[in-house]
């Protein structure tokens, strides 16, 4: 399909050839576009359509045994053990997002607005905060849990120094506590980008604006909650879009904190790590079940992805 | 997201240094209320900053010390620890894989991008806004739940567990990014210099390489930088795809030295400090395209 496309342009270009800089030959359209369109294509979009037509079969090992309808989609979704790993692991995603969204949305803004307001160290503050980012998800992962380590870690080692001991818990060992660190750390790691968001849109927005407020009459705190802040929105529906994706891909970070299998008792479990077992640890059905599941997944993320960003778009155009 | 225009990176990139804050009202509990805000900032460097730097002290001190008491200064400036990860552990082998790996997928990406890029943003052809569109949709697609049909497609044609399938799965996981960056920046380019190139007989091949390439530099350091991070950081592919120690980039061969070394922390932290170096030279010299890079996000 992506290619046909790009084939199909070249005898309907010659005839037209208005407009400055248009006359290129096709030659130079392949040349430039196909090495990008055949990498991507053929290791992006290809293998996701092939995905979606593996999961209308049956399979036995590599074996393609009949065609399956809906059947894979019936299976994962009411056989046990998938019928409910992947209701939890959808849960766990969804509260991983949530988490992630109100940590960093009012510390990420904090950070901000007082680097906005104390331009001293700025650029050593802004690189510290956003130091965390560049780091690998699973060196992330496996700093946290040496640092947390039940007995030998250094934080309940502070914990227990402190007179503290009963706070000193397997933190990552116990279902109740798994998540929440694993939100913790989560933000930990990404906190950056939103300050880095929200400093760029505080710059962007003009300094009259609260001054008007302020001669109305206006206490600071109230222009930054009417004025500002409302302008801050669309940098707060970029964030969202952003940690919506991330927290929806999460893999590796669960991986280091928690196994393949997502913790103690599965209290961390997301699709991610889910789809991995079902592909590459599964049964006979691996394939026709995984790519079930990888369709179900796939709609998921592309299609709330989407709907934020229409969403997003027909907000500034409103504004 | 509609594609960023270069103003607008830069203006976002800049603005925070440009539009100073409104000049502070002295009164009473000023000088209180700065302390506060002082207070707070060095708070969370050191909540932001000081993992890693237990992590880096750690590293430096023997393991019954640690065992000991986990939170305490080196006793002895001992490299061990380094060697030991390095050679027992074969860090040194996963570190030479993932800087092949890295450097020849992020040059193979924004090589293709480039050109891509290039093309779609300054020439006009049908089908252009589709393939644009399609290309920067990838931007919203989970490229990794396609990962088992490449592996099966791997199999037939012989790269499991090759380096050379690798490089090509993270050339074209960056594709989308770089070109919606390059794009971007194209956008915002005055076309005088290529029209001039042109009149004087240049051939495209020649505008793109002579004229739009040397451009295009802030924008190929943003995508350099990202892809470098990216891939240097991925451990789902090489998890699947592959097999032998040899071949291992460094996440997947830490996964394996965590689980022989599991009990002697001391070289765990010295083998991550040895997995964090890249990133943080890269970091050192490159913190503002990091930073135009995290804020392309705020596109308008």
């Amino acid at each position: 399909m992506v290619r046909a496309d790009a084939v199909e342009t070249r005898p309907r270009l010659r005839r037209r050839s208005a407009g400055r800089l248009n006359r290129t030959p096709a030659g130079w359209i392949a040349a430039f576009c196909l090495p990008a369109l055949a990498l991507y294509g053929l290791l992006i979009i290809v293998p996701l359509g092939t995905a979606f037509y593996y999961g209308f079969f049956w399979w036995e090992g590599t074996q393609r045994a009949g065609f399956a309808g809906l059947g894979n989609y019936q299976e994962i979704l009411t056989r046990y053990p998938l019928g409910t790993e992947i209701p939890t692991a959808l849960w766990h995603n969804v509260l991983f997002f949530v988490g992630t969204m109100a940590i960093q949305n009012t510390v990420g803004l904090g950070l901000a607005v007082l680097l906005y307001r104390n331009p001293r160290f700025k650029r050593f503050f802004q690189t510290v905060f956003s130091l965390p980012y560049l780091i690998s998800p699973l060196i992330v992962g496996y700093i946290w849990s040496l640092l947390l380590s039940p007995n030998f870690g250094p934080i309940n080692y502070v914990l227990r120094s402190v007179g503290l001991e009963s706070w000193a818990l397997p933190w990552l060992g116990e279902p109740t506590t798994a998540l929440p660190v694993l939100v913790l750390v989560n933000a930990w790691q990404w906190i950056g980008g939103p300050m880095l968001i929200f400093l760029a849109a505080l710059g962007g927005i003009p300094q009259e604006l609260e001054e008007a407020a302020a001669l109305d009459g206006a206490s600071p705190a109230r222009a930054f909650w009417s004025v500002r802040f409302p302008l801050l929105m669309p940098a707060v529906g970029v964030i969202t879009v952003l940690t919506f994706i991330g927290c929806f891909n999460i893999f590796d970070l669960v991986y280091a904190l928690g196994g393949s299998d997502g913790g103690p008792g599965g209290a961390m479990d997301v699709l991610g790590l889910l789809y991995y077992r079902t592909a590459f640890e599964g049964g006979t059905n691996a394939i026709g079940e995984s790519s079930a599941l990888a369709m179900l997944i796939f709609v998921v993320i592309f299609g709330f992805a989407i709907v934020l960003e229409r969403l997003l778009r027909r907000r500034e155009v409103t504004q | 997201m509609t594609p960023l225009s270069p103003a607008t990176t830069r203006r976002a990139a800049r603005a925070p240094e440009q539009a100073g804050p409104p000049p502070a009202r002295r009164g009473p509990g000023f000088g209180l209320r700065r302390v506060g805000v002082q207070l707070l900032l060095w708070g969370y460097t050191a909540l932001a900053f000081g993992p890693l730097v237990l992590v880096l002290v750690g590293s430096f001190r023997t393991n019954a010390d640690i065992l000991q008491q986990p939170v305490g200064l080196p006793t002895s400036l001992d490299l061990g620890n380094y060697q030991r990860a390095w050679e027992t552990a074969s860090l040194s082998i996963y570190f030479l894989n993932s800087v092949a790996v890295t450097v020849a997928a992020v040059s193979l990406c924004v090589a293709v991008s480039a050109m891509a890029a290039y093309a779609l943003s300054r020439w006009r052809f049908r089908g252009r806004a589709f393939l644009a569109a399609l290309f920067i949709s990838g931007l919203m697609i989970p490229a990794k739940l396609g990962l088992l049909p490449v592996f099966y497609m791997y199999q037939s044609v012989g790269l499991i567990d090759s380096r050379i399938g690798l490089v090509l799965l993270y050339a074209a996981n960056g594709v989308p990014f770089s070109i919606f960056v390059i794009m971007g920046f194209m956008r915002g380019l005055p076309l005088e210099l290529e029209e001039a190139a042109r009149l004087d007989g240049a051939n495209p091949g020649r505008m793109f390489v002579s004229v739009a390439l040397p451009l295009m530099r802030p924008a190929l350091a943003v995508v350099t930088v990202f892809q470098f991070a990216l891939t240097w950081n991925d451990f789902f592919y090489p998890l699947v795809l592959m097999r032998s120690d040899e071949k291992y980039t460094v996440p997947v061969g830490l996964t394996r030295f965590f689980g022989e070394f599991a009990a002697d922390r001391a070289t765990l932290f010295a083998g991550l400090v040895i997995a964090l170096v890249p990133l943080a030279i890269v970091f050192a010299l490159a913190t503002r395209h990091i930073i135009s890079g995290l804020t392309a996000g705020m596109s308008k």
